[in-house]
């Protein structure tokens, strides 16, 4: 069986190449000073400095964080009713209704969101409903809500499938017995099948927060060249105004939160198991 | 109050299918509007698919994707299956380090992925272009083509292998004959995966290429400030090919599991006989 060992050799060089290396240089452009070459490089905290004392960074920072939550709240309560419902079905309909609800998230992401800058331009099909009813047009394109549209239509499907999977998981045997003991649909709803899909709730909250947090392309798209999140201001600095240390500072940081936040919603579930 | 509440189910539902289909029906409605407008329909035309056909760049962008998506795949699938092989025979801490470090691309936002390749093509003065962008997608694709076999690898009887050694194959004739045929459907599902990871990534992909080679997600993106209907166009093209992919998928799998029920059946009724 020894022989087989030797297989993973190569890979093991690629990884530490392609995976670990880079990684390496986004915390070593991060702590050193513009314009170096790799070799002559000073240990700065400047760049960390630099993004805490700009209230533009950190307003740019928690407008990121405020649109991820505000996201991944939306998913979540629109999200858990399909779920709900699609566990309930028999078994043909549920297998049919996760084709047709993950079927959009097979066709690309910027494809979709394309799509939406025609549905809620001014004088876009949104808007057209709106003034049969007697609603002026509303301006929807290149404002926040026109992103948080956007991340919800790319996001919720994620969330749907990870409650569902776990309400699926539930015994159904439960539930009857919290009616037998007298609670009502309400009682029963809150204190056994919310408990229990709790787990699936949180993995959907890491895949939409997570993503959300970090986008660039529906942003830019959506909320148009004035509007920027993190992700854009990555981007801005790597592409176009080429401070790459400023711009790892700024990843860096970004990645930091985002495993921080991983690190505490896995926190919460196990003690949530715990508890159970 | 039961039917009344499974009407308000139903109508929830169709609001949600509504939700995700209706960007999609309005790309492909407004790709044959004979208007420039993407809000007004004038008429059908085919217009913007001839300016599609005839725009380098987008035909280019198609091409480049479907190529790099399958090279991508091939390349990954085998390093891939090669190293989860080899993988479930080693030590444990060593399977435990290449699981930590794959963990790092899937679970590292895109964007820092990307501004790490970006930064390290750079390092090494390697031109952004093609081969670049392969290396990205094959980098980002054999992680998630190990997690989907190594699975099906621990599930593995090891005393089938040995027994095939023991009997006389050589190593490479255990691999093929033995090993392989038996994580084949995680290998597949691996591949999948690959496929449609390497097919739609946009971010890793924006920052690895240069030199002019960019595949749809980047024409897409490069192409939003300015109305140009031929990105519907080229986004009807994109949504038939996955849809007839899903179909085709979908078809050879129900014929494959037919296949091995008669035959389940069969083998059932030789027995009883």
């Amino acid at each position: 069986m020894k022989q087989f060992r030797r297989m993973t050799y190569p890979y093991i060089v690629w990884a530490l190449i392609l995976i670990v290396a880079p990684m390496l240089l986004i915390v070593l452009y991060a702590f050193t000073t513009k314009g170096n070459d790799v070799v002559t490089t000073r240990f700065t905290l400047h760049n960390f400095a630099r993004f805490f004392s700009d209230s533009l960074f950190l307003k740019v920072l928690l407008r990121s964080l405020k649109v991820a939550a505000i996201t991944t709240i939306a998913c979540l309560l629109l999200g858990y009713y399909p779920a709900y419902y699609i566990a309930k079905c028999s078994e043909t309909f549920k297998m049919r209704w996760v084709l047709i609800i993950t079927f959009p998230t097979w066709i690309n992401m910027l494809v979709r969101t394309y799509a939406w800058i025609g549905i809620l331009q001014d004088d876009g099909i949104i808007n057209m409903v709106l003034g049969w009813i007697g609603i002026g047009p509303i301006q929807m394109m290149y404002t926040e809500f026109a992103v948080i549209v956007g991340m919800v239509y790319n996001f919720i499907p994620f969330m749907i499938l990870q409650i569902y999977t776990s309400l699926t998981k539930m015994d159904g045997s439960l539930l009857e017995a919290a009616n037998d003991l007298g609670a009502n649909k309400f009682q029963s709803f809150l204190r056994v099948t919310l408990p229990l899909s709790l787990p699936g709730i949180i993995s959907g909250i890491t895949l939409v927060f997570l993503p959300a947090v970090s986008s660039f392309c529906i942003p830019s798209m959506l909320g148009g060249g004035q509007y920027m999140l993190v992700g854009n201001v990555i981007e801005q600095y790597f592409l176009h105004s080429g401070d790459w240390n400023f711009g790892s500072a700024i990843s860096m940081i970004m990645a930091i939160i985002i495993i921080v936040s991983m690190y505490i919603t896995k926190k919460v579930d196990v003690t949530e198991k715990k508890e159970a | 109050m039961k039917p009344k509440k499974r009407i308000f189910g139903g109508i929830l539902m169709i609001l949600l299918v509504i939700f995700l289909y209706a960007p999609i029906v309005y790309t492909i409605v407004f790709s044959f509007n004979s208007s420039k407008s993407l809000t007004k329909f004038a008429g059908f035309s085919t217009r913007w698919f001839e300016k599609m056909l005839n725009d380098r760049n987008m035909i280019d962008g198609i091409k480049y994707t479907i190529l790099i998506a399958v090279i991508a795949t091939i390349v990954s699938t085998i390093i891939g299956t090669l190293t989860a092989i080899g993988l479930s025979k080693s030590h444990r801490i060593l399977k435990n380090c290449v699981e930590q470090v794959n963990q790092l691309p899937m679970m590292n936002p895109d964007i820092v992925t990307a501004i790490g390749l970006l930064m390290f093509f750079s390092a090494l003065h390697i031109n952004k272009g093609f081969m670049t962008l392969l290396i990205a997608h094959v980098m980002f694709c054999i992680p998630y083509v190990i997690l989907s076999i190594m699975p099906k690898l621990r599930s593995l009887d090891p005393n089938l292998a040995e027994a095939a050694m023991d009997l006389g194959a050589t190593p490479m004739r255990t691999l093929v004959s033995v090993i392989i045929p038996q994580i084949m459907p995680g290998i597949i599902s691996g591949a999948l995966i690959a496929f449609t990871m390497s097919f739609d990534d946009f971010v890793i992909s924006y920052f690895a290429t240069g030199n002019g080679v960019n595949n749809i997600s980047i024409v897409v993106y490069t192409m939003r400030k300015r109305t140009n209907p031929s990105i519907n166009a080229l986004s009807t093209v994109v949504i038939v090919l996955i849809t007839l992919g899903l179909i085709i998928y979908n078809v050879i799998s129900a014929i494959n599991a037919k296949r091995r029920e008669r035959e389940e059946a069969r083998l059932r009724a030789e027995m009883t006989d």
